[in-house]
């Protein structure tokens, strides 16, 4: 935590102290995890991270119109916790959604699509990168209005209960969403109605470009603030998939078996810029390199190697996976834009658009 | 048939519709147990428990949103925002989120679920706890917004707003809670996007929402002791929009007074006038005029507030002048 600033209005950047990635954790090999499990989520996190660096691509191309936010660096977060729910679970995610998306199990393909603003788009072209949904996959909404979605899981969860299933509600945020009102009446509310949700905040140590350590006032944004809702200050290495599951899975157990909700913070790195074609300037570059050399991914190959899966299966894994991508660029390449009628439907539940008669 | 007043009819269809839906449920602030602060919603925590009428904490934001979740996973929801006025802490969520949920996921999700909130002045409570905010709602593409004046409609329109598969927007008229009615036996239905034409008439058409239409149906008895005959007509429903009847009733009267609560700018009177202007312009006698509260926050002295607020002497005195 620093607020110290070489002059008004500007931060300095050289007088923040470093926030180095965790080492690797050997001990998380040890941790019980099935090994179809682990391979499970080594396949997710090399399909988010393929499909984030053509969305990436596609977008520097101009195909990708207006804006996206990435999760490259940060597929750890997003594969850990999809393993540790179930199909029938719900997901709630921010603008930075696409890997939240994809690790539900919606295609790659109308997802891309969506990206292109095509009719084949997962939304129909309606919602684009920030709103990608797919209730069949229990993707309930990614939502672009800082931290609303928390308050909305919360109400999934509370149908769960009403309705007696045990099904649970995940919601993904950022760390400078824990500055938002929404958030701390997210976590009040959900404590206090005892409801089966799962607050995962991904810290990637920044804002949109502020180091949100610098307008903060703990260290750690979401974990320090647990404890004044009652709940287990929960925080885990965000850049190793299998720690992440395996807090997911406790909290998990905990909100089926009807214990309530929990938080994890999952510390973490963007490798890229906010959104778009931000090049991330504002951060420190001893940074970016400590962080890249504990890249969630080459990290989880080699603890994948040393547990026995054969090199040969994960390469088996990427080309599979660059195949799908290389389909859905396809895919969403020779899709139409969506036709005039798309623009007043959908409006009502009647399918229309009618204020009048 | 039994006489309840507006009070006891928000509560009543309410009633009516957990007893139809086991699913149905309500949360809000004080709502339970204290039978709410307006005293709306006594009796239900009796009748349908704790699980289904819940109190909340002071979270507006918490309570549209664990509404809107709910409401989206199978569970529809009556959430209660107990001024209209705090739906400023929570317009993200109505605006936003609930309103668009729909639409912009491509018709995916459903937000099957009712805001109802006390609404509008008169009672001395000053810019923060008066105001009339309907047109807030109707310009958010997505809500349906309803504003019922007497008992019955808050009934019937209760009923239509839950079983309505979009969110809803239900304004309660503080100043009219007292008011009383008649309430026929049976279950009672009404249908959203229909204005009432509550008197006829044919010198000019006066339209009026919730506390408006008692003042403007005042005004109009007074008019017709002038022998100008004035047609009121209650929107009832402002999305959607009767404009079928607001139409027919000013090509036939050629005149429009609007009676709008709102302070002036973008009152809901205002879409009212435009669609007027384009549709029926040439049926016209005379310009439309609009009666709104002036632009000024709402002030707490009983003799300012009542200066502020459209009353029926306004009403009168408006129409004489302009029809005279
Ligand atoms: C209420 C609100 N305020 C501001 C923004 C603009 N904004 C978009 S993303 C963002 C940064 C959010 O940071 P964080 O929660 O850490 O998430 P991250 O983008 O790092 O995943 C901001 C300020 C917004 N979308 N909503
Ligand atoms: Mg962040």
């Amino acid at each position: 935590m620093s607020t110290d600033r070489a002059e008004a209005g500007r931060y300095d950047f050289a007088l923040r102290p470093p926030r180095p990635p965790a080492p690797v954790d050997h001990g998380n090999e040890d941790l019980p995890i099935p090994l179809e499990t682990r391979v499970e989520m080594y396949r997710l996190q090399q399909e988010l991270r393929q499909f984030e660096k053509r969305a990436y691509d596609l977008f520097m191309q101009n195909l990708v119109k207006g804006t996206s936010h990435l999760s490259l660096g940060q597929e750890a977060v997003a594969a850990g916790v999809a393993a540790a729910i179930r199909p029938d679970d719900y997901s709630f995610a921010t603008y930075r959604g696409h890997a939240h998306t994809l690790a539900r199990g919606v295609g790659m393909g109308p997802v891309m699509a969506e990206l292109l603003g095509r009719e084949d788009g997962l939304l129909g072209g309606k919602g684009g990168s920030m709103h990608l949904t797919s209730v069949e996959h229990g993707m309930m909404g990614s939502y672009a209005i800082v931290g609303a979605h928390l308050c909305i899981a919360n109400g999934a969860a509370w149908s769960a209960q009403i309705r007696g299933t045990d099904q649970v509600a995940v919601a993904f945020f950022g760390d400078g969403t824990t500055n938002i009102g929404a958030f701390h009446e997210a976590l009040n509310f959900a404590v206090v109605w005892k409801l089966p949700v799962i607050f995962v905040c991904e810290n990637n140590l920044y804002m949109e470009y502020t180091p949100s350590d610098f307008v903060t006032a703990v260290p750690h944004p979401a974990a320090d603030r647990a404890p004044a809702y009652g709940l287990e200050a929960v925080l885990v290495d965000g850049n190793d998939a299998d720690a992440v599951y395996e807090a997911a899975r406790k909290a998990v157990e905990l909100a089926r078996s009807g214990g309530g909700p929990s938080l994890i913070e999952a510390m973490t790195y963007r490798h890229g810029g906010h959104s778009r074609a931000d090049p991330g300037k504002y951060r420190p570059d001893g940074e970016v390199d400590a962080w890249m050399k504990r890249d969630p991914i080459p990290m989880y190959h080699q603890r994948l190697l040393r547990l026995g899966v054969a090199e040969g299966q994960l390469t088996e894994i990427q080309q599979e996976v660059a195949q799908r991508v290389d389909d859905a660029t396809e895919y969403a390449k020779a899709s139409a834009p969506p036709g005039d009628a798309a623009l007043m439907t959908d409006v009502w539940a009647d399918g229309g658009s009618a204020w009048r008669n | 048939m039994a006489e309840l007043n507006y009070r006891e009819a928000v509560a009543h269809g309410i009633a009516q519709e957990m007893r139809r839906d086991p699913l149905l449920v309500m949360l809000g602030e004080d709502i339970a147990d204290a039978g709410g602060v307006f005293k709306t919603t006594v009796g239900l925590l009796d009748e349908f428990g704790p699980e289904r009428v819940r109190d909340t904490p002071i979270s507006e934001q918490a309570i549209i949103g664990a509404a809107a979740g709910a409401a989206m996973t199978g569970i529809p929801t009556i959430a209660e925002i107990m001024f209209s006025d705090f739906i400023a802490v929570c317009f993200d969520m109505i605006a936003n989120e609930v309103a668009k949920a729909r639409y912009m996921t491509g018709g995916q999700i459903s937000v099957p679920m009712v805001i109802r909130t006390a609404n509008g002045g008169g009672s001395r409570f000053g810019a923060q706890h008066s105001q009339s905010v309907e047109n807030w709602c109707m310009m958010i593409p997505g809500l349906k917004v309803v504003a019922p004046s007497t008992p019955v409609d808050v009934i019937g329109l209760m009923a239509a707003s839950i079983r309505d598969p979009d969110p809803v927007v239900f304004f309660e008229h503080k100043s009219l809670f007292a008011t009383k009615g008649e309430i026929p036996d049976g279950e009672i239905v009404d249908t959203l996007g229909t204005a009432a034409v509550v008197r006829q008439g044919t010198d000019c058409t006066i339209v009026a929402l919730a506390l408006m239409v008692p003042r403007a149906l005042e005004a109009a008895d007074r008019l017709a002791e002038d022998g100008i005959s004035a047609e009121v007509i209650d929107v009832r429903t402002l999305v959607p929009l009767d404009t079928e009847t607001l139409l027919g009733s000013v090509a036939k009267t050629g005149r429009l007074y609007t009676v709008e609560e709102n302070p002036r700018l973008c009152g809901w009177g205002a879409e009212i006038t435009s669609i007027v202007a384009e549709e029926v312009f040439w049926d016209l006698d005379g310009p439309i005029v609009r009666i709104t509260t002036p632009h000024v926050p709402l002030p707490s002295a009983e003799a300012l507030e009542d200066l502020a607020i459209p009353s029926a002497d306004r009403v009168y005195d408006t129409v004489v002048k302009s029809m005279g």
